[in-house]
């Protein structure tokens, strides 16, 4: 018999963590002389309290979306992608090669084209860590750091000496064609009748990650695939024996997920800077392992985690703006949302079954 | 390349080897003990900004070393804390680590200092200054020897000498008493230790803080000997660098000297050099950045060697009812 009820599993742990982080950052933000409830009043109005602020939370979720999917699965098939950032670089040299060299009629088919080249970039950046896994028992997480590593070296290579164009100081890529410009939630919204701000840089793409999560959730839940990857994630010697072969699932679980993290490209390369620049992941890749662990790698609640962190983002990026909170504090309320519903997991879980296994005894 | 630049080519090697040795054998503590730890970057990058800010506050350098190591200290406590104690993942709570690390001195940085998440520059005092060996002026002008003498070997910070003691004291430690048989024991088969009646949780937790001491002088070293205060992001992958230098040299305390001497030639040769033309090919500056990484790669993949971990790395012990 569980221990806990599974809504205490689900929603209570996250919760208490999450509660956890936000107390031990608010303590961190009067320690530097700053007010805890106006910062939260001020991000809040930052980020959600206008179609402004909309624009940049939800264009920060959507990168988040992906990278916290791309950790999801692989975490389904018990590995640790630790990568996501080093795919998601190399998916934005995919989207970048096909809208730079391919010249496309309308935003539509390049958006499906530049996701393409994104997946196929992204997941090829994993697949030789899965083939180490998979084939040579190399461990997966330290290939994955490595390979984040050589991906900015190989992006910092290719765009100072082959996509710059000529006489630009800049490494970075020209801009891209105008047909492949895809349209702001702005664009989509106004034929509705719903007025959006125009600036916020929330484009189409959020669309796709919303689809992605559909895919996933299908994918993982609802085919005979997926069925192999949890059981192949629950125990290795069980799927052995069932008949699942181990080389095959570590090879389409890690393919699956650096696909995902690749086609963040078409929110931040094709959606918002229209070009490839240096270092445009931003972090990303490794605020998809908070949003994984704090979505308790479903794909709803990586969808809320990454809006969560959206928020974050942009509410973090008014505090930078408008007190002496400097954008930083971000990074820590992430390392502490990780470390608590992570690493620190047990912590909160331990005395909470307690309680639970009391409470069931006084009943009966 | 005449001789003078080849010695002063290595002499930034051994400036540069510096902090990726200390961070390796921290590591090496620590995972030869079944903790993985890829949390060095954090503590180095923690202890590199207490030891500059306390430094610069002070004037004291040796009290800014007390603060980085300390801090260092304290994200190991988390780390054993949550890896040892509460049986969590350890990669996921060493890159909390990092990211703690990564945000917090930047936050603390900015709100003491208010110089952008920079501490200001250190003074002489606030600096460990070279050493300078016996007759080392006197012998300079004596032709190969005199330069290798005078310009490589003598004058460096105490910790550049501190830490390549620390490879002879690992090895002694690790393979000639009884704590580094039982912390290897730990790291290999922990349940054996458990039955011989000794603490698993003790050792592991001697273990990490080791590492947070080596890695706490690692980062001390980066702002107060390398260069002159904390900057933001300073330790700039080292400690992921150090981690690769600890898998190319399989856990073992004199090969991890040869693979940071050999990581640090390849930072000191492309800081020296923008791109080099070997018999008409131009190598970018860029592969010699991705170099330590992929070999390590090509290390763990097993083509050269297989890179064997220790057993019981990695995995929580639980003990047995």
């Amino acid at each position: 018999m569980d221990k806990m009820p599974k809504w205490a599993d689900v929603v209570l742990i996250p919760l208490i963590s999450l509660i956890l982080a936000a107390a031990i950052s608010a303590l961190v933000i009067l320690a530097i002389g700053e007010d805890p409830i106006a910062a939260v009043k001020l991000m809040v109005d930052g980020a959600l309290g206008s179609t402004y602020g909309w624009g940049y939370t939800l264009y920060y979720a959507t990168n988040f979306l992906f990278t916290g999917l791309a950790v999801s699965v692989a975490f389904h098939a018990r590995m640790f992608n630790i990568g996501g950032e080093g795919q998601a670089m190399l998916g934005g040299l995919g989207a970048a090669l096909v809208c730079l060299y391919i010249p496309w009629p309308h935003w539509s088919i390049a958006l499906i084209a530049a996701a393409a080249g994104a997946a196929i970039f992204g997941a090829a950046w994993a697949a030789i860590p899965a083939y180490l896994q998979a084939k040579r028992g190399s461990h997966i997480v330290i290939t994955t750091i490595m390979f984040n590593f050589i991906a900015a070296a190989v992006l910092n290579y290719v765009l100072v000496n082959l996509l710059r164009p000529a006489g630009s100081m800049d490494p970075a890529t020209a801009r891209f064609p105008e047909a492949t410009h895809l349209p702001s939630l702005h664009d989509i919204l106004a034929p509705l009748g719903i007025a959006f701000n125009k600036a916020g840089p929330a484009n189409v793409s959020f669309l796709v990650a919303i689809a992605a999560c559909f895919a996933v959730w299908l994918l993982i839940w609802h085919t005979k695939l997926g069925f192999e990857i949890r059981a192949f994630g629950k125990s290795e010697q069980g799927a052995l024996y069932a008949g699942i072969s181990p080389v095959k699932i570590t090879m389409i679980a890690m393919l699956i997920s650096g696909g995902l993290a690749g086609m963040m490209a078409t929110n931040n390369v094709m959606g918002e800077a229209e070009r490839l620049v240096l270092n445009s992941t931003e972090g990303a890749g490794f605020i998809g392992i908070a949003v994984a662990l704090m979505g308790r790698s479903h794909p709803f609640g990586v969808f809320l985690a990454a809006i969560l962190f959206g928020f974050l983002y942009q509410g973090g990026a008014e505090l930078a703006l408008w007190t002496k909170i400097p954008r930083e504090m971000i990074v820590v309320i992430q390392a502490l949302v990780i470390l608590f519903t992570g690493a620190l997991d047990n912590m909160v879980r331990m005395p909470l079954e307690k309680i639970f296994v009391t409470l069931r005894k006084g009943k009966a | 390349m005449d001789f003078l630049t080849l010695i002063q080519v290595l002499d930034s090697t051994v400036r540069l080897s510096t902090p990726l040795l200390l961070a390796c054998l921290a590591g090496l503590f620590s995972e030869r003990a079944g903790i993985f730890d890829i949390g060095l970057e954090g503590k180095m990058l923690a202890a590199a900004f207490f030891s500059a800010a306390i430094a610069a506050v002070t004037g004291n350098v040796w009290l800014g070393l007390l603060a980085g190591v300390t801090a260092s200290l304290v994200l190991s406590a988390l780390h054993g804390l949550a890896s040892i104690t509460f049986r969590g993942n350890q990669l996921i709570s060493g890159l909390a680590v990092t990211m703690l690390a990564q945000g917090f001195t930047v936050l603390v940085a900015q709100s003491w200092f208010k110089q952008g998440g920079r501490t200001p520059s250190l003074l002489a005092e606030g600096r460990f200054g070279p050493i300078t060996f016996p007759f080392a002026d006197s012998v300079a002008g004596v032709p190969f020897i005199g330069p290798i003498y005078s310009e490589l070997l003598s004058g460096h910070s105490i910790l550049v000498y501190v830490a390549f003691a620390a490879v002879p004291a690992t090895w002694w430690i690790l393979f000639r008493t009884r704590f580094g048989l039982r912390l290897r024991a730990v790291g290999e088969n922990p349940a054996a230790v458990d039955t011989a009646g000794v603490s698993v949780v003790g050792l592991r937790f001697a273990a990490v803080m080791i590492c947070g001491l080596l890695c706490g002088l690692a980062g001390a070293y980066l702002a107060t000997s390398l260069q002159a205060g904390f900057v933001k992001d300073m330790t700039a992958g080292r400690g992921y660098i150090a981690l690769a230098a600890l898998i190319f040299a399989k856990w073992r305390p004199w090969h991890a000297m040869g693979a940071c001497l050999l990581f640090g030639l390849l930072q000191a040769v492309a800081l020296r050099f923008q791109n080099i033309e070997l018999g008409g090919l131009t190598i970018p500056v860029q592969a010699m950045d991705a170099l330590p990484y992929i070999l390590t790669v090509v290390i763990l993949a097993g083509f050269v060697g297989k890179a064997i971990p220790p057993k019981a790395g990695g995995e929580p012990y639980v003990k047995e009812r």
